[in-house]
Parts: structure tokens; C-alpha cells; sequence
């Protein structure tokens, strides 16, 4: 089969001269998308594998790339949950934790849009046709397995628990009391938009209600597909802001621990 | 304000065709329906275009419009510069029967493979009692007008003409999904959606969405909800072991 008995070529339909008629700027989308999501994957490879500059022991701020840590490799005051992974230059320090908040964005409904479009062209844009000369979705293996993606969201709640923890113990001041400074607000912002973009995903919209024949019988449940459902609505958003707010919070803790920069203090 | 638009026009059938350049006077407050219409009474009195109700209502006049499908009737001519050239083409998802008309009889055939709502046995049409906030999900989707610009824009059968055969498009995987979240249908449509009527061929890319004149949120609100209920059904071990402990139906 070629590109022209397939597709909008095909001999039944209008023949025009050019695959789209299209005179908007369609690429824009797709490019920014390759370029928002590539500054994400090499930041984030770079920073998991680096090693260092993830804890500032004075405040007691541990970046969301390094939780939870747990390799023998840990500082000891960062590894809140115990130090057991063996501590191997190719083994991150949140080896625990990354590879099921990598799932669960890579399955995440919004980030398959984003990447089927703008990285496979499948379509590029809307009325613009792909490449490729077959197509079977989601179908067949690899992609059949996007449909476990429940189960990347449940891990991302549990990490979310324990971003947050990471976040409350971080209210710290250099003579144990307690503390605030800029950090602070940074860790806690980034962990409040963690929270809304992992419970506005559409399989918590699923689980929580969605999956119900009778909301009438379920109020409680209603209640929580209502609110998911609000939050739902702007999952883009919060797929894009977080990950500027884990690149800026990242970035931030290593400023602060590498001595670059100092954390302005309010409290202790 | 009046001016002289240029519009290029799909003009032909399935022997073949062009794009014919016309020079056609816009006026203030027209769509592009308006000017299709005055182009059938001053230059053209041969074009094919299907239209009825004018209002955005009836989804007759789908077409594409600079490439993307729209209703001719809710395009208006204030989107365009005035020195703009538009084209007008057929959706060319569908065969072509002449000019700006296709053959959209697969949506129809896609229409009759869906299982009609199915009640209980023992309710008798006249006895249907409901909650509001039961059906309200559906209602949504009860806003369709038919126009098939979703099943148009859908990259799967307009970029693949053999997928047509096993992918019935988001119009019918709506109605499915409708069906399916609906508090009287005793139907389970999970395994139906995914075998008979493609679901997986949905890679969810929400160009459905983008173009529907309804605003119908069809891939938030009724694929991927569609999408987890199949995934609930197929592919989740936990719910197949519950299902299996407790001896819960299918």
C-alpha cells in the first residue's frame, strides 16, 4: 500500500493536489511540545543520576527527584524511609519511586496526546495527515499496556504522600526548631500542584465515581467525581505546570545545597 | 462593510476535480454558507452543497474550510482577513458523490452495528424512572447533531481507509459510551466497544473534541471514561481476581 491509494488519497474521495489544506500555524503546537518534554527529560536524567546536591541538611529541604531516598548512597538525614538500594552510579538515589512517576506520566491521557501528536505525528494536527501507512492505535502490544494506567496513578498517590511528608519536614531551622524560609514555599507549592495534577488524572475521575451506573446510589462518591471532574478539566495545565514547578523546585534545592545561593529565611 | 472575498472551491466528483478560483462579494454578519449560496445564484448555479437548517442544527452543511472541518453555516466570515484566499472543500474523510457533498452512508452503517438501549425485560416503555443526576452524564451527548465532522477529522479512517471496517468512529463510541453510563441500559458494551467497534484504535489525540460545533467534550467525557470501563473489564487482574473471589457477573 502507498501514501497514495491510502488515506485522504484515497481513489473514492475528492481528489485535491495537497495532503491539508490547512494555512494556520499547525507545527507550532507539536514543536513546543518536543521542546517542553525534551527540557524535562534531560533535566530530569541529568538530575537523577548526578548523585549530589539533593539535600540541604541545615533546612532539612530534599528535592522531589531524591524522594524517597533510599540507596546506601544517602546522606543520612534524607533517607527518611531507610537506606537499603545499593549505591551504583547507575542506580538513581529514588530508584524506588522514578520509574513509577515516569509510567505514570508516559500512560497519563494527556501526556499520550501530547507525545502521539507531536512526537510519532500520529497526526501532527487535527485534518493533517500522519506519516505512517498503517495505523492500529492502541491495540496490540507495546501500547495495549496503556490501559494500566490505574495502576501508575495509585503509586503516584502514594509518592504524593510522601512528597508531602518530605514538604512538612522540611519546616526546619538549623537549630531543630521550627523553620520557613523561600524553600518552603517552593516545596509546598510544588507539592500542592503534585496533588492536583495526579487527582485530576481520569482514572481517579474513573475510580472515585466515573465507573458508576448510578451516581443517585452513591452521593459520597458523586460528590468526589464531581470535584475530580472540575479538577479534570484543566489536566493539561497541571501536566505542563508541574513539570515547570519539579524543574524549578529541583533547581532550586540544588542552588541552595551546591552553596550557590542562599535560602532567604522568614522563620528560624 | 462589503467586499470582494476570493474563495477557491472544490469543484468535481469521483472522476476527479480542482479547486476553482471564484471572486464573491461578503457582507457584514454572512458565514461561508451565505457566500456558497450566492456563488449557486450569480456564478455557479451547478455547485453541490448539502445544507438545511442554517442554525448550526441539522449537520448538513459539514465541509473544510482553509483545511479544517467545520459547519459551513456557523463559519463566519469575520474569522478571515479580508485579502484572505478560503478554500472550500469536501470532508474528505468520506467518498465524494459531487463538489462539496460526500457519500456519508458509513457513519449510518456504523449507526445500525450499535445495540439499541436495552431496559429491563419487566419495565414497559411509559414505566422509565430516573434520576437526573443519573442521566446527566448522558444528556451531553444527546447534544450530537450528526454532522460526522468528529468522524471526519478522526486521523484513524480518514488516514487509513482500511481501518473503516473495524473502527466505528467517535460518534458511535460516544453513543456506546451514552448507552453505557445510561441507568436503564442492562447491556454490558465494554467488550462490544473493544472488539466490534475499535476503542483501541482511539489513541485519544482529541481532534474529535477540537472540531465538534456542539462542544461536546467527547474524549474526556465519554472515550476515556469508555477507555477505563475497558480497562476495568480487560485488563485490570485486580478486578478479574475480585470478580473471581466474590463471583461477581461479568
Amino acid at each position: 500500500m502507498t501514501a497514495t491509494d491510502t488515506g485522504v488519497h484515497a481513489p473514492p474521495r475528492a481528489r485535491l493536489p495537497v495532503p491539508s489544506l490547512r494555512t494556520d500555524r499547525w507545527w507550532v503546537p507539536p514543536v513546543l511540545t518536543v521542546v517542553g518534554l525534551s527540557i524535562f527529560v534531560i533535566y530530569a536524567t541529568f538530575r537523577a543520576f548526578q548523585q549530589d546536591y539533593y539535600w540541604v541538611s541545615e533546612y532539612h529541604y530534599l528535592t522531589p527527584f531524591y524522594s524517597p531516598c533510599m540507596s546506601t548512597g544517602c546522606v543520612e538525614g534524607a533517607a527518611h524511609f531507610g537506606r537499603f538500594l545499593p549505591d551504583n552510579p547507575l542506580i538513581p538515589y529514588a530508584a524506588l519511586s522514578l520509574p513509577f512517576l515516569l509510567a505514570f506520566r508516559l500512560t497519563c491521557y494527556y501526556y499520550r496526546k501530547a507525545y502521539y501528536r507531536s512526537f510519532w505525528l500520529s497526526p501532527p494536527a487535527c485534518a493533517v495527515p500522519e506519516p505512517h501507512t498503517r495505523y492500529t492505535g492502541e491495540t496490540r502490544l507495546p501500547l495495549i499496556l496503556q490501559n494500566v494506567h490505574r495502576y501508575f496513578f495509585y503509586a503516584a498517590v502514594l509518592i504524593s504522600v510522601i512528597n508531602t511528608y518530605d514538604a512538612i519536614l522540611a519546616f526546619h531551622s538549623p537549630d531543630g526548631g521550627f523553620g520557613l524560609g523561600l524553600g518552603n514555599i517552593i516545596l509546598v507549592a510544588n507539592v500542592i500542584l503534585l496533588w492536583c495534577y495526579t487527582l485530576s488524572c481520569h482514572s481517579c475521575r474513573h475510580v472515585t465515581g466515573g465507573r458508576l451506573r448510578h451516581f443517585s446510589k452513591h452521593p459520597v462518591r458523586y460528590w468526589l467525581w464531581t470535584k475530580v471532574s472540575v479538577l479534570n478539566t484543566r489536566h493539561m495545565e497541571f501536566a505542563w505546570i508541574t513539570i515547570g514547578t519539579l524543574i524549578l523546585t529541583d533547581l532550586y534545592v540544588f542552588l541552595v545545597a551546591s552553596g550557590a545561593i542562599s535560602d532567604p529565611r522568614i522563620i528560624g | 462593510m462589503s467586499y470582494k472575498g476570493q474563495f477557491r472551491v472544490w469543484r468535481g466528483d469521483s472522476d476527479g476535480g480542482s479547486l476553482e478560483d471564484f471572486e464573491v462579494e461578503v457582507n457584514e454578519g454572512e458565514v461561508v454558507l451565505d457566500i456558497i449560496h450566492r456563488l449557486q445564484a450569480t456564478q455557479a448555479p451547478d455547485l453541490a452543497v448539502r445544507w438545511n437548517c442554517k442554525a448550526g442544527k441539522c449537520g448538513s452543511c459539514s465541509a473544510e474550510v482553509n483545511g479544517r472541518p467545520r459547519l459551513l453555516c456557523m463559519t463566519r466570515m469575520s474569522l478571515f482577513d479580508t485579502d484572505e484566499v478560503i478554500t472550500v472543500t469536501p470532508m474528505r474523510a468520506f467518498s465524494i458523490v459531487r463538489d462539496l457533498v460526500t457519500d456519508v452512508s458509513y457513519n449510518y452503517e456504523k449507526a445500525r452495528e450499535v445495540q439499541a438501549f436495552t431496559p429491563p425485560k419487566d419495565l414497559a416503555p411509559g414505566e422509565y424512572r430516573m434520576q437526573q443526576v443519573d442521566v446527566q452524564r448522558s444528556q451531553e451527548f444527546r447534544k450530537c447533531i450528526e454532522c460526522f465532522l468528529c468522524q471526519d477529522t478522526c486521523h484513524v479512517v480518514r488516514d487509513h481507509e482500511e481501518n473503516k471496517l473495524n473502527f466505528s468512529g467517535p460518534r458511535f463510541l460516544m453513543r456506546i459510551a451514552e448507552l453505557e453510563m445510561h441507568p436503564l441500559d442492562t447491556a454490558d458494551r465494554r467488550d462490544t466497544a473493544q472488539d466490534d467497534h475499535g476503542l483501541g484504535y482511539c489513541n485519544i489525540t482529541k481532534c474529535c473534541t477540537e472540531v465538534c460545533p456542539e462542544n461536546i467534550k467527547i474524549t474526556d467525557n465519554a472515550l476515556i471514561p469508555m477507555k477505563e470501563r475497558v480497562a476495568g473489564r480487560r485488563y485490570d487482574p485486580v478486578v478479574w481476581l475480585g470478580n473471581k473471589l466474590f463471583k461477581r457477573g461479568k
